[in-house]
């Protein structure tokens, strides 16, 4: 058996809006396994980025809510990362878990050379002199394949181009080796030669260092060509998990199947891309039973009313689906 | 097929002006000297990084932005030289979809509203004309009669798009010129406006400049595709061709940098080192050079023309169809 590195159970969260509670994540359960890269699909409003700022406790309280349960961390209950005080709090986000996001531009402070950025977080995390901080906040942008690291040392952030920018924010999150990085879309905002670089430079420092990667994004081909396993979320919801190959292969949701359908491929030809009927429901207006019925080519009755669970049809792999489960011949759990 | 448009040794330079006196020192070369044709009917795909120009020329297009030499044929008639009536009357013909469905569309006017607005101001006809052609419409981009009355922010990001396009094709245009139109769109949301887009050239026969830097969807939807490296067209084939057998090195090891939905799909992946150079002080030569692994001393000092390698298919490279043919001009 893997080791768990983070272990998420039944985490719901909500916000509250002028007096209304709108919850977001539904029972999201899933682990993190040490040394994996793992990936997490869904379009936007998915509640993807919710459950990575919920993990980091980044969503600010209130107006968000955490409505229920546990994130633990190397799954020891008594590590409990919701129930950490500020103190621990600080020490866990940077030494254990680091996370870099979709806009490398309004992530980095725009007053502060990037160099002070990358020391500023040694500093706080490690007991080391200014001048060390400094010597390796410069071995860091070069490790991230940053010319000449000494000048860019004291470059502003605006002084640099996107990819540089990114860059320079994966050399402040991976500066105290942090045993998980979420990367949070890290190349939406790049153009596609960017992208490919910055992709190569995650893989290699994962390789290199042993490293537990999350991505977090809306490109199915990001997640074929980096990941492991991935999860798919809808509405908040988590809808399969499986590992990368057999997601491809056998997708066993509908949306899942509908969403690579959707997609323009590169190295086949049709002439018509599959539809995905209707939009992603409105978070205040969520449909009864499952939440995809309304959009699914499969709708049974029982989707209409009740919410299927999230089950194992596979070895690790888990579908939320009744006809999955059906086809699967799983016991129904409710 | 007939060219519905063309266009001949387009440039924009934009001055770069420093100084209390604004003078100016030097010039971003946005787009430099492209040339390519769209046929009637046609899709003609227009990819590259941002900064490449791409989104240049589809503004000096539609005449948002004045070229600075060069001619825009559309049906033989030279756009950059149109003025005031003559110029009211052209923009009939070609119109533009922006990318992002939220900023494009005026959050004070109801789609109704938003539809009429072109039909009043190239005098369609009567009110009761105008409605029938706004009830079309609505029909036409798959939205209800009852959407007419509604304002764009009760619409999703995919159903904003849906209005624009309707927007843009309610005056019959001969060209649309698509700007990035299904960036800003989630997946399952983009395989409906791409398939809306070939269905109503499909049934109304127009042409469009499709731009964006999304490959796929311009492969899905192209039939020609050209690709832009820093204000220069550096590669033009049927797409079908360019995806399969591309033969610039940058279009090569573009293709090769998009990930690719299929965990068993093996591929050779070109990263390129570096990033796009300073378009205000591009490279001598091929401006490509500096990123290319396959450059040589030619490739510094002389700039490639574009020229047709196969047929059909331009290339501006020294070293691509090699077996030593004499270059050729492209037009």
């Amino acid at each position: 058996m893997k080791d768990i590195l983070i272990q998420v159970k039944n985490l719901s969260t909500a916000f509250r809006e002028e007096g209304r509670v709108t919850q977001i994540l539904y029972d999201v359960n899933f682990n993190i396994y040490k040394g994996e890269v793992l990936g997490i699909v869904g379009e936007s409003g998915s509640g993807k980025s919710v459950t990575s700022k919920t993990l980091m406790r980044l969503i600010p309280e209130p107006p968000a809510q955490i409505l229920g349960g546990e994130v633990l961390f190397e799954g020891d209950p008594n590590q409990n990362v919701l129930k950490y005080t500020e103190n621990q709090m600080c020490s866990f986000r940077g030494e254990k878990v680091a996370m870099i996001f979709q806009e490398p531009m309004t992530s980095l402070n725009p007053v502060l050379t990037c160099g002070y950025q990358i020391s500023e977080a040694l500093l706080l995390h490690q007991k080391i002199t200014k001048a060390e901080a400094k010597r390796r906040a410069i071995h860091m942008l070069k490790m991230v394949g940053i010319q000449s690291p000494e000048s860019r040392y004291n470059c502003y952030p605006h002084e640099l181009s996107g990819g540089m920018r990114q860059r320079v924010m994966i050399a402040m999150a991976l500066c105290c080796s942090p045993e998980l990085l979420i990367a949070d879309e890290p190349t939406t905002a790049l153009d596609p030669t960017i992208q490919a670089q910055i992709l190569e430079l995650i893989g290699d420092l994962q390789k290199k260092n042993g490293m537990t990667v999350m991505y977090i994004t809306h490109d199915l081909g990001v997640v074929a060509e980096t990941c492991q396993r991935a999860i798919v979320m809808y509405a908040g919801r988590i809808m399969e998990v499986a590992k990368v190959t057999d997601l491809f292969r056998s997708p066993a949701h509908p949306y899942t199947e509908g969403l690579m359908k959707a997609m323009p491929k590169l190295h086949e030809k049709c002439d018509r891309l599959y539809n995905i009927e209707g939009n992603v429901p409105n978070f205040a207006q969520m449909p009864q039973g499952c939440a995809f019925h309304d959009r699914c080519p499969d709708c049974m009755e029982i989707c209409k009313t009740q919410q299927p669970q999230l089950v194992e049809i596979g070895e690790e792999h888990q579908v939320r689906c009744w006809k999955a489960q059906q086809a699967a011949g799983c016991a129904q759990g409710v | 097929m007939e060219n519905l448009l063309e266009v001949k040794h387009l440039k924009k330079y934009f001055p770069i002006r420093a100084g209390i006196l604004k003078k100016t020192v030097g010039y971003v070369k946005a787009v430099d000297d492209v040339n390519f044709q769209i046929r009637q009917g046609e899709t003609f795909g227009l990819v590259g990084e941002s900064g490449c120009g791409k989104t240049t020329i589809g503004k000096m297009v539609v005449r948002l932005l004045n070229a600075d030499s060069g001619e825009i044929l559309f049906e033989g008639r030279d756009l950059t030289k149109l003025q005031g009536e003559a110029l009211r009357r052209e923009r009939k013909n070609i119109q533009i979809v922006f990318q992002d469905p939220f900023g494009s569309l005026n959050p004070q006017m109801t789609v109704g509203e938003l539809f009429a607005e072109p039909l009043k101001k190239h005098h369609y006809g009567t009110r009761q004309e105008i409605d029938a052609r706004v009830k079309e419409m609505l029909q036409v981009v798959r939205l209800s009669p009852l959407d007419a009355k509604k304002y764009p922010h009760e619409f999703s990001g995919g159903q904003r798009q849906r209005i624009a396009i309707g927007r843009a094709l309610i005056l019959n245009p001969k060209l649309i010129v698509c700007d990035e139109p299904v960036s800003a769109l989630d997946v399952s949301v983009q395989a409906q406006i791409l398939n809306l887009l070939k269905d109503l050239q499909e049934e109304y026969k127009v042409s469009y400049l499709f731009i964006a830097h999304g490959m796929a969807a311009v492969k899905h939807i192209s039939h020609r595709v050209g690709v832009m490296y820093l204000g220069k067209l550096v590669e033009i084939s049927d797409s079908d061709e360019i995806f399969e057998h591309c033969l610039h090195p940058y279009t090569q090891a573009l293709m090769s940098s998009i990930p690719i939905p299929d965990p068993f799909y093996d591929k050779k992946r070109i990263v390129l080192r570096g990033e796009v150079p300073n378009p205000i002080n591009p490279p001598s030569g091929c401006k490509f050079h500096t990123r290319c692994e396959r450059a040589c001393a030619i490739c510094r000092e002389q700039e490639p023309q574009l020229r047709e390698v196969l047929p059909g298919h331009f290339v501006a490279c020294h070293l691509a169809g090699e077996a030593g043919e004499g270059p050729k001009d492209a037009d």
